[in-house]
C-alpha cells in the first residue's frame, strides 16, 4: 500500500444554506484523524483569506447567484487542481436556481420593496450584483467531480477526500443520491 | 483625510458578510457597516408551490437550523389547516428544536468561536481555528465535537438525516417514536450533560478575564425580544412574544405571534441584503432589539429545569441589575441553553406518553393565511404564508432570527471599533476583534440569506482622492 501524502483542500460556500458544509462537520470525530491527512488552507472555518496559489481539492457548495460568487467560482478553478460540486445545489442549481422562474426585479421588489415598513430600496451599496440567471458551478467553469446530495451525507464526503487522499479517483455514484 | 477598512470576507460565521469601517481625519471611526451580500429570494420565489411543500423547501434557507425552518413553516401549516396538533406530535417536535440547539449552540462556541476564547484574538490566523485548538486543547475539541454529534444524532434519529430532515408534517410528525429509537436518544443525554455542564464551569473561569471584552463587545442599552411561556419563562417552540427594555421594564407581553406585524416593522438600507427589522411603537432605528440567547435569558424568569435553573441565576449576577447588556455574554446564554435542552430533551423523552401512536393531526387547508413563529437558536424566527383556494401559496413573508440583530451588529461593530481599532496604526487582531463581536451574535447569514468572500482581508488606507495611503494583507 503507498502511503497517503498530505493533501491542501479549500472550500467556501456560493448560493447555498451551509448546509453542505454542515455536512462535512458531521465528519465528527473522524476531522481529528482528517486533520493528519489534510491541510484545510482556505476555507469559512478557518482564518486565512487568500487561496494559495495552487491547491489540490477545492470544494465549492452552492449555486454561482452573483458576481461575487462567479468571482468565486473561477478562482477556485483556477488555483484547484481537481474541483468538487458539492451537494445538489453546486450540481444541478437546486433550491437557489427556483428563483430562475421569476423575473430578477420582481424577486428584489418582493423582498425589499412589497414586504417592507419603511425605506423601500434595493439595496446596492458594498453588496454584489445578482446574476439574471442562477447556474450551477459547471454552467460557468469546469467540474471534475459531481458529489450530489442536499446534502451528501458525512460518510460521503469522507470517501470523497479518503480516495483523493489514496491518489484514486472517487466514483461518489455509490454513495450519493440527488436530494437524500 | 478620511478613509475606508473593508474587511472581507469575515470569517468563522455562518455566511457571508463584509465589515467596512470608515476613519476620519484622525485615524478615529466614524462609521461602521455589516454587509450582507447574499440574497436568495425565498419570498417570490416559493409563490404557486403548494403550502405542503414549504416545510422542506424552506428549511433549505439554512442547513446549520434547517429544524428552526421546518418548526415554523410546519406551525404557519398547521395554522392554515386549523388543526391544533396532538399534545405527544408536539412533544416530538421539541425534542427535535431541542436537538438542534444543542448541536447550533456547540458549533458556535466550539468550532467557531473557542479559538478566539481559548488561542487569543491576537494569535496567528493560520492556526486560529478548530484545527487549531484540537492541536492546542484536544480534550475541549473532542467535547465540542462530540456535543453537536449528540444533538445531529437525535435529529437522525428522529427524522432520518442530520440535515434537512422531513419528519416533522402539517399537522404533527409523520410517525409515532418506538421504543428503541427513544432508548437510543436517552442514552446519549448523560454524556451531553457532562459535556455542557463541564464546558460551562470552564467558560465561567474565563469570564473574569474577559472584562474588557465584556465592555465593548456589543454593550448595548436595546430592547430584548423573544418568546416565553404564559408563565414568562424560557420557551422555543411555542408560547408568546414578550419584549423587555434596556432597564428590564416589560414592554410588551403575551403578544400571540400571529400579531407580529403590530410589534415588529422591516426597514430597508441600502448596504446590505439584510433587512432591519424594529420595534413598530418607537420607530426606526430608535427600536431597536436583540433576539436570540441573550434575549430569551433576560426575558424568562425561569428556565424550568434544574441545573440550567441555577446556571440562570449565575448568568443575572454577571450584572450589578438589569437585563445583561453585553453581547459578548451571548456565549455565556448559549452554554446555559445547551444545558436547558438537554435537560429538557430527557424530561420530555422519560415522560410515557411519548411513546403515544396518536402524533399527528389531518385535515385540508382552511384557512387563506398561517403564521408560524418559533425560537430558532439564533431568535424568534416567523414565517407568514397565504395561499390560494387550491393551496397554493400566493404571498410569503419571513423573518429570520439573525435580522433581527441588524441593527445591533452594526451598532456593536461600531463600539468594537471604536474601543480597538487605530487607524494610525493597523493590527490584524484588531480586525479579528470586530469579527469577534459578530461571532458572539452567532448570526446565520444563510438564513438572512448570504454569501462568503473569497477574496483575502485587505485593508486599504485610501486618501481622499482615492490614493492608496497604506495597506494591510492577511491570509
Ligand atoms: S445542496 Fe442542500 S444542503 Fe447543500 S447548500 Fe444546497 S440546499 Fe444546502
Amino acid at each position: 500500500m503507498s502511503t497517503p501524502t498530505r493533501i491542501t483542500v479549500a472550500t467556501t460556500w456560493l448560493d447555498g444554506c451551509s448546509g453542505c458544509h454542515m455536512s462535512f462537520l458531521d465528519m465528527d470525530e473522524r476531522l481529528i484523524e482528517l486533520a493528519r491527512k489534510i491541510d484545510i488552507v482556505y476555507s469559512p472555518l478557518v482564518d486565512s483569506k487568500e487561496l494559495p496559489e495552487t491547491v489540490d481539492v477545492g470544494l465549492l457548495e452552492g449555486s454561482i447567484s452573483s458576481v461575487d460568487d462567479l468571482e468565486k467560482a473561477r478562482a477556485f478553478r483556477r488555483h484547484c487542481k481537481i474541483l468538487i460540486s458539492l451537494g445538489d445545489c453546486a450540481v444541478n442549481g437546486n433550491v437557489p436556481a427556483m428563483r430562475n422562474y421569476f423575473k430578477l426585479d420582481d424577486v428584489m421588489d418582493r423582498s425589499y420593496r412589497e414586504n417592507v415598513t419603511l425605506q423601500p430600496q434595493i439595496p446596492t451599496r458594498g453588496v454584489p450584483a445578482l446574476l439574471t440567471t442562477v447556474k450551477p458551478i459547471h454552467g460557468e467553469v469546469a467540474v471534475d467531480i459531481f458529489v450530489p446530495g442536499c446534502p451528501p451525507s458525512a460518510d460521503a464526503i469522507w470517501y470523497v477526500l479518503n480516495e483523493l487522499i489514496e491518489g484514486r479517483v472517487p466514483d461518489p455514484s455509490s454513495v450519493t443520491r440527488f436530494g437524500a | 483625510m478620511s478613509r475606508t477598512i473593508t474587511i472581507e470576507p469575515v470569517t468563522r460565521i455562518e455566511g457571508h458578510a463584509r465589515i467596512t469601517l470608515q476613519l476620519g481625519d484622525g485615524g478615529e471611526v466614524e462609521d461602521a457597516r455589516f454587509h450582507l451580500t447574499q440574497f436568495r429570494g425565498f419570498e417570490k420565489f416559493c409563490e404557486g408551490r403548494p403550502y405542503r411543500e414549504m416545510p422542506a423547501l424552506t428549511a433549505r434557507t439554512c442547513g446549520i437550523c434547517p429544524v428552526s425552518h421546518l418548526l415554523a413553516s410546519n406551525k404557519a401549516c398547521d395554522h392554515l389547516l386549523s388543526v391544533t396538533i396532538p399534545p405527544t406530535g408536539e412533544h416530538l417536535r421539541r425534542i427535535m428544536n431541542l436537538a438542534q440547539i444543542t448541536q447550533s449552540h456547540a458549533l458556535s462556541f466550539f468550532h467557531l468561536s473557542s479559538p478566539d476564547l481559548l488561542l487569543g484574538w491576537d494569535s496567528d490566523p493560520i492556526s486560529r481555528n478548530i484545527f487549531g485548538v484540537m492541536r492546542q486543547d484536544p480534550a475541549l475539541a473532542r467535547d465540542g465535537i462530540r456535543l453537536r454529534q449528540i444533538g445531529q444524532s437525535i435529529i437522525e434519529t428522529l427524522g432520518g438525516k442530520k440535515i434537512h430532515p422531513t419528519w416533522v408534517v402539517p399537522g404533527g410528525v409523520n410517525e409515532p417514536l418506538t421504543l428503541e429509537k427513544r432508548d437510543a436518544m436517552l442514552k446519549l443525554l448523560p454524556e451531553g450533560l457532562e459535556i455542557a455542564k463541564r464546558t460551562y464551569d470552564f467558560f465561567k473561569t474565563l469570564v473574569p478575564k474577559f472584562k474588557d471584552e465584556a465592555t465593548h463587545f456589543g454593550r448595548l442599552p436595546t430592547m430584548f425580544l423573544s418568546l416565553v411561556t404564559p408563565q414568562g419563562n424560557l420557551e422555543h417552540y411555542d408560547g408568546l412574544l414578550r419584549i423587555k427594555d434596556a432597564k428590564g421594564r416589560i414592554v410588551e407581553d403575551m403578544v400571540p405571534p400571529e400579531d407580529y406585524e403590530r410589534v415588529i416593522g422591516e426597514a430597508v438600507e441600502d448596504f446590505s441584503y439584510m433587512k432591519f427589522p424594529y420595534y413598530k411603537p418607537q420607530g426606526y432605528p430608535k427600536g431597536i432589539y436583540r433576539v436570540g440567547p441573550l434575549a430569551r435569558l433576560n426575558n424568562a424568569q425561569a428556565c424550568g429545569t434544574p441545573y440550567a435553573d441555577v446556571a440562570l441565576a449565575e448568568f443575572h449576577m454577571l450584572q450589578e441589575s438589569g437585563p445583561i447588556a453585553s453581547s459578548f455574554h451571548y456565549h455565556y446564554a448559549r452554554l446555559v441553553e445547551i444545558i436547558y435542552a438537554l435537560e429538557m430533551m430527557e424530561r420530555l423523552l422519560k415522560d410515557p406518553t411519548i411513546l403515544d401512536s396518536r402524533v399527528r393531526a389531518r385535515a385540508r387547508s382552511n384557512r387563506a393565511e398561517g403564521i408560524g413563529v418559533s425560537e430558532a437558536p439564533r431568535g424568534t424566527l416567523i414565517h407568514h404564508y397565504r395561499i390560494d383556494d387550491d393551496g397554493l401559496i400566493t404571498w410569503v413573508n419571513l423573518i429570520i432570527a439573525t435580522g433581527h440583530n441588524n441593527l445591533a451588529m452594526n451598532q456593536s461593530i461600531r463600539q468594537v471599533a471604536d474601543a480597538y481599532v487605530d487607524g494610525n496604526n493597523l493590527q490584524e487582531g484588531m480586525l479579528n476583534r470586530v469579527e469577534a463581536v459578530i461571532r458572539c451574535f452567532d448570526p446565520c447569514l444563510s438564513c438572512a440569506s448570504h454569501a462568503f468572500g473569497q477574496m483575502p482581508l485587505r485593508i486599504e488606507l485610501k486618501d481622499a482622492s482615492g490614493r492608496v495611503v497604506d495597506s494591510l494583507e492577511r491570509g
